[in-house]
């Protein structure tokens, strides 16, 4: 036989085996697809943990996200639709929800039950297995979750039961509309009991692990390579296209990026201050899309912090006096928004309230600020100002507080000592309230305005500038039960635009390269929430 | 000799103790510890963490369970940051990788180092002499961080002979083992390198414009007898001081080799534990280079009698 006939065959018989389309065309769109089905991708660091309940990191949930499959997933703009559970009920009050589960299988054939989910669940937030996210399930305020956490009460009590294999009824202490969209977070990811009983502490080794996922983790080599393939068991396998998603540790963004002009990678990060060489040089795969995460200087209103600025007039006159164009437009370079309130400007049920100082020039802006300074007795002609700013070590952070205290000096007169820390005397000194004026960046774990605002309520552990007003916190409160909870955002955003504790400086972008040929890769999820299963690679 | 070497290590006992009390202390007296996170850990979460490492115990309970741990069982504890694996694992992981690229990076500096140094020394003031004196100039010039980015626009980007980082998995890996070790090797080695050769070429002129080298030729014995039975082997003696502790810096690897290409050695873990308070990795880590550390004075040491029979222990 002529092998080129003999090769065809066994490539159309290849085709028949694996219903997967190995080189056929996309069942949705009809493009071609490639041969080559392999994603690679840039990750800025090695994997933490491959357990949903002990990871913690944006990259993990990443992989865990392939390895896995929560009750929901968010689709490529990052709406809630059905995951492992395929359906799901709320009760008329908004406070019990029933999962009908899907008939699905874990990699290793055994059937996914709804007590597959309460395990985990219980798991997260029993205090023997010290999970940093059990917090997470107070967030999602499962009923007895905080008492369970803190060991007042047992796992079992917890408000979450399998009334059967298939029925999963969680019940939760307040209504919160956008419960279903805080499931894509992996800590509530389901476990395989069995399989975590048979191999211990080793469960999460390639070839242990077992999961629900539309992959399997294949190999895993600390500090270099991620890989995972895919799983035959997935009950959506007949759709998933990319054979094989490996994620390559490279610390160093421009070696990435070098990395990615000599095609070994598909997708990586740009380097701070080059997208717009980049996005000239290559517009086809050059992007810069919304990130959830918010970029602020806070201000110490706390016992610790100066008493300057316990006058509100001094913070008004500092955050006024930020050029934020500058900042993003000579800065960052990639895209990100210049910033005037706290909650990032594309969350879902986030409406923009009319904050008076975004409308105005920076010409405006300087000389209200001036004005301000003067009256509370600063600046010109009054006390001489001087304060402190703590950031943590990093190129783009040093630069963004040298132009800040040159905005301030030549605009105010006022003197701002720069005070460059590393990363854990940093988050210290903040948890202390040990500063003046601090740097801090906050990424929402769920894409709801109150994944921000709830930060700045008196009772937030993150409230490190120990900002308190008791009106913001009945709006929080409020916000969680109301019809209109955007009412109250805006209102609870007005309020840190009238009170200032903190300068809003920028909103993120995600600034990647992907390359051409990849596609499926969601831009428009604020969340970055990145399911490999539905990513392909077409044919140049 | 025997007893010396007995003496030695017995004496490294109480060394390593010390080095492990005292890193116990200043690892802890640095702000911020492994669960200081970004988003502030509640604090009966933090409670059930400490709980479950005894960060909760006093102090001293803390360093004697560690202790007893490590004398006991050989146990130096799971890492707090990467919870899937205990500190065994991760240095039987990473140690592995960098005494692999660490070991040709020494072979290569002290062959090609050392070989530049003999011949610029007995070719001095020649073009041979200033052109190993600058090319060792010029390699001590060139940082590793600046080596390696360089290293991986050329051989990756621009010729696509070699993986642009990495390190080999396993049969089925696209590259060969030896593809990996290349950019390396060559960013590990190089500074070292040029010590080496400045090192040997001072060494060797010295020893050469000695009395007793003077009183060979005299003799009129051949060049050759001269330079391998009387130069080289007192000319080596500050050599290999030098190669002891290069080394155990070589094998315990390198935080710029292993971030720029991406190897996967504790050069890395190390810098990152410290920078993640993950106690129990730098405790780990300490111990190993502290414990190579000794191991490499003490070869060296003994080398020494070796070359040189006025040294008696």
């Amino acid at each position: 036989m002529n092998i080129s006939i003999k090769a065809a065959l066994l490539t159309s018989a290849f085709a028949l085996a694996s219903p997967a389309l190995a080189a056929g065309t996309h069942p949705a769109t009809g493009e071609q697809l490639s041969d080559n089905q392999t994603y690679t991708y840039r990750m800025l660091d090695d994997i933490k943990s491959f357990d949903p309940q002990i990871n913690t990191d944006v990259e993990g949930s990443h992989v865990l996200r392939d390895l896995f499959e929560g009750l929901v997933n968010s689709d490529a703009d990052g709406n809630a639709v059905p995951g492992a559970a395929e359906s799901w009920e709320v009760s008329e009050d908004g406070l019990t929800y029933t999962f009908k589960i899907r008939d699905a299988k874990w990699s290793n054939g055994d059937p996914v039950t709804a007590g597959d989910f309460v395990y985990a669940w219980r798991r997260l937030a029993d205090p023997a297995t010290a999970s940093e996210y059990a917090w997470y399930m107070e967030l999602m305020g499962v009923e007895n979750g905080a008492k369970v956490v803190a060991g007042e009460m047992a796992p079992d009590t917890m408000g979450v039961t399998a009334a059967d294999d298939k029925t999963l009824v969680v019940k939760i202490d307040a209504p919160r509309p956008y419960f279903p969209g805080m499931l894509t977070h992996a800590s509530t990811f389901p476990v395989n009991q069995k399989v975590l009983e048979a191999h211990g502490a080793d469960w999460t080794k390639p070839g242990n692990l077992v999961g629900n996922g539309a992959y399997v983790l294949t190999d895993y080599t600390s500090g270099v390579q991620v890989t995972r393939e895919r799983n035959p068991m997935y009950w959506d396998n007949d759709n998933t296209i990319i054979e094989k998603v490996v994620a390559l540790v490279i610390n160093d963004e421009n070696i990435a990026l070098t990395r990615y002009d000599a095609g070994e990678v598909d997708k990586t990060e740009v380097p701070a201050g080059q997208f717009p060489a980049l996005k000239a040089k290559l517009p086809d795969e050059t992007y810069s899309t919304p990130r959830s995460c918010s970029y602020i200087y806070m201000f110490n209103l706390g016992e610790n912090g100066p008493e300057e600025l316990k006058d509100v007039r001094v913070r008004k006159a500092m955050s006024y006096a930020l050029n934020r164009d500058v900042i993003v437009g000579s800065i960052l370079k990639g895209g990100q928004y210049p910033s005037y309130n706290w909650t990032h400007q594309k969350t879902a049920g986030f409406e923009m309230p009319d904050i008076e100082y975004s409308k105005w020039t920076q010409a405006e802006r300087d000389a209200k600020a001036k004005e301000l300074l003067a009256e509370a007795g600063y600046g010109e002609g009054g006390k001489p100002l001087k304060l402190t700013l703590n950031y943590n070590t990093s190129e783009a952070h040093k630069k963004i507080a040298i132009a800040a205290s040159q905005m301030w000096k030549q605009t105010l007169g006022v003197e701002v000592e720069l005070a460059n820390f590393e990363w854990k005397v940093h988050l210290d000194k903040l948890r202390n309230g040990d500063f003046g004026m601090a740097r801090y960046a906050w990424c929402g774990d769920y894409n709801e305005p109150s994944t921000y605002t709830d930060l700045f309520t008196s009772t937030s552990g993150h409230n490190n500038g120990k900002y308190s007003n008791p009106k913001f916190d009945e709006l929080a409160k409020a916000a969680k039960t109301s019809d209109n909870p955007a009412e109250d955002y805006k209102q609870m955003e007005q309020l840190l635009a009238d009170d200032m504790p903190i300068a809003p400086v920028y909103q993120y972008t995600q600034v990647i390269m992907v390359k051409p040929d990849m596609k499926g890769y969601p831009f428009n999820d604020l969340m970055n929430n990145i399911y490999s299963r539905r990513m392909y690679r077409v044919a140049e | 000799m025997l007893g010396f070497v007995l003496r030695r290590i017995a004496m490294a006992i109480p060394v390593i103790l010390i080095l492990i009390v005292f890193s116990f202390v200043l690892m802890r007296a640095a702000p911020g510890g492994p669960f200081t996170k970004e988003r502030a850990l509640p604090p009966v979460v933090l409670e059930n963490i400490n709980a479950k490492y005894g960060l909760d115990d006093p102090f001293l309970v803390q360093i004697g369970t560690y202790l007893k741990n490590i004398v006991f069982h050989f146990d130096f504890g799971p890492s707090f940051v990467y919870q899937d694996r205990t500190v065994n694992q991760i240095i039987a992981e990473g140690f592995p990788v960098t005494l692999t690229y660490g070991f040709w990076s020494f072979v290569l500096a002290v062959v090609i180092g050392g070989g530049l140094g003999i011949l610029a020394a007995l070719k001095q003031n020649t073009w041979l002499d200033y052109l190993a004196v600058g090319f060792s100039i010029g390699a001590q010039a060139m940082p590793n961080f600046i080596m390696a980015p360089i290293l991986v626009l050329i051989f990756t980007l621009g010729l696509g002979w070699l993986p642009g980082g990495g390190w080999y998995t396993g049969p089925g890996d696209p590259n060969t083992y030896s593809a990996y070790l290349v950019m390396p090797v060559i960013a590990l080695s190089t500074s070292y390198l040029a010590s080496i050769a400045r090192l040997t070429r001072s060494s060797m002129l010295e020893v050469l414009h000695s009395n007793f080298i003077r009183t060979a030729r005299a003799k009129g014995l051949p060049n050759r007898v001269i330079i391998f039975r009387h130069t080289l082997k007192p000319a080596l003696i500050p050599v290999i001081s030098y190669l002891g502790p290069a080394f155990v810096g070589m094998i315990t690897g390198s935080v710029v080799v292993d971030m720029f290409l991406s190897t996967g050695g504790i050069g890395k873990d190390f810098v990152q534990a410290a920078l993640n308070r993950d106690y129990s990795v730098i405790m780990g880590i300490t111990i190993l280079v502290g414990m190579l550390t000794i191991l490499f004075n003490l070869i060296v040491d003994v080398l020494y009698a070796w070359i040189d029979p006025r040294i008696r222990y």
